[in-house]
């Protein structure tokens, strides 16, 4: 059953330029293959156990290059000498281009308040969207990317032009 | 690779020139920086590789890009609160980090486990054996152009976890073994979540093997190839599955056995040539001996029956919540435990568990406060890395992804 | 006599006087050696006492208590299994102790990690570099008079007070 039959005979559908920009950049979001600790377990679990299935959200394509990919999810604790890395991989990605903090050490530092870690990526590079949680189960993260998606489709053309 | 790289390649091969060899310089042979980002390398090693043509010359990992300072953080907390920390170490083998240091605290403390805690422990440790294997194969056969088994190995997976999750809460970071015990004792349904895998797993692996075992492809990708022979390995400190790939017959669980393991049966699979094939079929068989374990240690649980899972030894283990209730002290000394912890007798310990990856040492000094004053991890995966310059020396490029896989390890515990 | 005892004997025998004690704490045994006989007594205890297994590698920090730092080589032999703890006492001012790699290669790396951790001097060693820590990094993060580098936590009502400390607020 496609969207013909559900339309009957119509042929055409209106909307805005933004509109359907936007719907097309949630619907095929690449993420970056970038783990960095326990998070990224779970975040393979998310991405690739059928029981959570991130696929129904047109994202599952894992991009190993930051070139390709539009998403990064950073997913784990960021130390003070990745943290260079990481803003250089976030520098190579094309814009548009976002970020989710995946768990409490990319969020805040989570429970490793000392020398060895960033506290919050957000120091590092802009960030989206906080998924709360150590880690945050799968459920945990595709909300975070549904919130991602829906402020997606808030955003305006000007912005990136 | 863009002008920027080379240009952090640059930066540091000054005080790398040692490394490679003096072709190196000449631009004879080539080097090439892999990761921290890779898709391969399973988290966020470094490794520069020197190339003659697709040859490797010398492989350098370079590591630290997830050091979190864990074994100084745990300085500045309680023996109690430290736990916590243990499970973000190996994140692939969260129970037995618990266990092991658990048994660190315990044995500084001097105090004596329950029975049903200990089998309850071999249950939870298996599990997590299981589940850390079934990670690192996913993983590695994905590496190695066997895409699909990812996705049956994190789905089998999550069976082991929703385990977890009924137990403690947590799927990952669970924190349920503590010093002296467990957190509490497992809830109805347990029993039978765990039959139920145990009923599921081995007709999944029987696929799994027919999957890899004869493909050649894989056999192409593995046969001869990272060859290390045991007494190298001996010398380089390679424990756990690598050791035993290469046909030296070291089991801590066997050897210096732990939380009652030497009243299960069990064998210890080996291999012969070193290579990553044998590796992999050692881990294959490995899983098959951890469902036999859990198998027995489940039948033991039922005969033992209800019963205590943490020491009666206030000292250590917090007071019962049923008794807060109704007695002054034991609100008072719940309320001391948790913010002021135990006060530890001055002296040191180390115990050896087995990993999935390999032997984890704990050493634990106490100095008469209630936080420990020095905690290491003797991590397997630090020191098998070692290894991989040894292993990947003359063979493709393409190899050093395989060779890092079957080594197993986990950068959250190589670099702690 | 088990082995633990022939080796201990051994040991009081051939390297008297350099054996400062004996320590015993619940079933694990740790002797305690000057730092500078730390070869000598490793190779002895290799090569002829059977100890092949080099298990572990660490130090501590006794700080502000001299001498600061020990070293820690636990030790096995496999058949048995035995194991042994040796100690060498390092002092705090340029502590310095002789690299094990030649007998144990598996020491190669945990001594790095000595270098980068403690700020040990490991003479002898092939590639002494830091290894966890960025190689730009200043000081030595497992020494006990190096802060944890605690970043307070902001509340509401704090949150001024500390916002005024943190870097960017100089901008
Ligand atoms: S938030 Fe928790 S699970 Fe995630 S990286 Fe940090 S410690 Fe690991």
């Amino acid at each position: 059953m496609g969207l013909e039959q559900k339309l009957g005979n119509l042929g055409v559908v209106t909307t805005t330029l933004e509109q359907a920009v936007n719907w097309g950049r949630t619907g095929s979001m690449w993420p970056m293959l970038f783990g960095l600790a326990c998070c990224a377990i779970e975040m393979i679990s998310t991405i690739g156990a059928p029981q959570n299935d991130l696929s129904r959200f047109g994202m599952e394509l894992m991009r190993a290059s930051p070139r390709q990919s539009d998403l990064m999810i950073v997913a784990g604790r960021v130390t003070r000498k990745m943290a260079p890395v990481l803003r250089r991989l976030y520098d190579q990605m094309p814009d548009p281009k976002w970020v989710v903090a995946m768990g409490d050490c990319a969020s805040c530092g989570g429970i490793f308040n000392n020398y060895a870690i960033v506290q919050g990526v957000d120091e590092v590079v802009p960030v989206d969207v906080y998924v709360a949680g150590c880690p945050p189960r799968p459920e945990a993260l595709i909300h975070g990317l549904l919130t991602l998606h829906a402020k997606v489709k808030q955003e305006k053309l000007v912005k990136w032009a | 690779m863009t002008a920027q790289d080379t240009q952090l390649l640059e930066a540091t091969i000054d005080e790398l020139k040692h490394l490679f060899s003096p072709r190196a310089q000449t631009g004879e042979t080539m080097v090439l920086n892999m990761g921290p980002q890779h898709p391969s390398t399973h988290g966020v090693l470094r490794l520069i590789v020197e190339l003659d043509g697709e040859i490797i010359v010398n492989a350098v990992p370079d590591i630290g890009y997830l050091h979190t300072g864990i074994e100084k953080n745990m300085e500045a907390k309680t023996f109690t609160k430290a736990l916590v920390m243990t499970d973000r170490l190996d994140y692939l083998n969260n129970m037995g980090n618990n266990l092991a240091y658990c048994l660190a605290v315990e044995k500084l403390m001097g105090v004596e486990v329950p029975e049903r805690a200990q089998v309850i422990r071999v249950i939870l440790a298996e599990l997590q054996r299981i589940a850390s294997h079934l990670v690192w194969l996913g993983t590695h056969a994905n590496d190695l152009a066997v895409q699909s088994m990812l996705f049956y190995c994190v789905r089998d997976r999550e069976y082991i976890l929703n385990i977890f999750e009924l137990i403690a809460g947590q799927r990952m970071m669970t924190s349920f073994m503590r010093p002296g015990g467990l957190w509490r004792d497992v809830p109805a349904g347990f029993e039978e979540a765990v039959r139920a895998f145990l009923d599921y797993l081995p007709a999944r692996l029987d696929d799994y093997e027919r999957l890899t075992k004869n493909n050649p492809i894989w056999l192409d990708r593995t046969k001869g190839i990272g060859v290390i022979d045991g007494p190298t390995a001996l010398a380089m400190g390679l424990t756990g599955g690598s050791l035993r790939g290469s046909g030296v017959n070291w089991d801590i669980r066997k050897a210096m056995p732990y939380s009652g393991y030497e009243q299960y049966q069990f064998d210890v699979p080996l291999g012969s040539a070193g290579d990553v094939y044998d590796r992999y079929w050692v881990r294959m068989l490995e899983l098959r001996q951890s469902l036999r374990l859990v198998d027995q240690a489940l039948a033991k649980l039922k005969r033992l029956g209800p019963g205590p899972v943490i020491t009666a030894d206030r000292k250590v283990a917090p007071p019962p919540r049923a008794e807060i209730g109704v007695s002054m002290e034991a609100l008072i000394h719940h309320f001391k435990f948790w913010t002021e912890g135990f006060p530890a007798p001055a002296g040191e310990v180390y115990v050896a568990t087995e990993s999935p990856r390999g032997e984890l040492g704990v050493f634990l000094r106490g100095n008469g406060g209630p936080k420990p004053h020095r905690v290491h991890f003797r991590t397997p995966s630090f020191i098998n890395l070692q290894s991989t310059s040894l292993m990947s020396k003359d063979h493709y490029i393409a190899d050093v992804v395989a060779i890092v896989g079957s080594i197993d390890i986990v950068l959250g515990d190589v670099d702690r | 006599m088990s082995h633990l005892e022939t080796t201990l004997a051994a040991l009081q025998d051939k390297f008297g006087d350099v054996l400062e004690q004996v320590v015993e704490f619940r079933g694990e045994t740790t002797v305690v050696i000057h730092a500078a006989a730390n070869l000598a007594v490793l190779q002895f205890l290799k090569e002829t006492l059977g100890y092949t297994f080099l298990a572990d590698l660490t130090a501590y920090d006794d700080w502000p208590e001299e001498p600061r730092f020990k070293v820690i080589y636990q030790l096995r032999n496999l058949f048995g299994p035995v194991s042994l703890r040796v100690k060498c006492p390092l002092a705090g001012d340029a502590p310095q102790i002789a690299s094990v790699t030649g007998l144990y290669p598996a020491a190669n790396w945990p001594e790095r990690e000595l270098f980068d951790m403690f700020g040990l001097q490991i003479t002898g060693h092939p590639d002494l570099r830091r290894i966890l820590m960025p190689s730009d990094w200043q000081g030595h993060p497992l020494r006990k008079d190096y802060p944890l580098g605690y970043e307070e936590v902001q509340f509401t009502f704090n949150f001024d007070d500390i916002d005024k400390k943190k870097p960017y607020a100089k901008e």
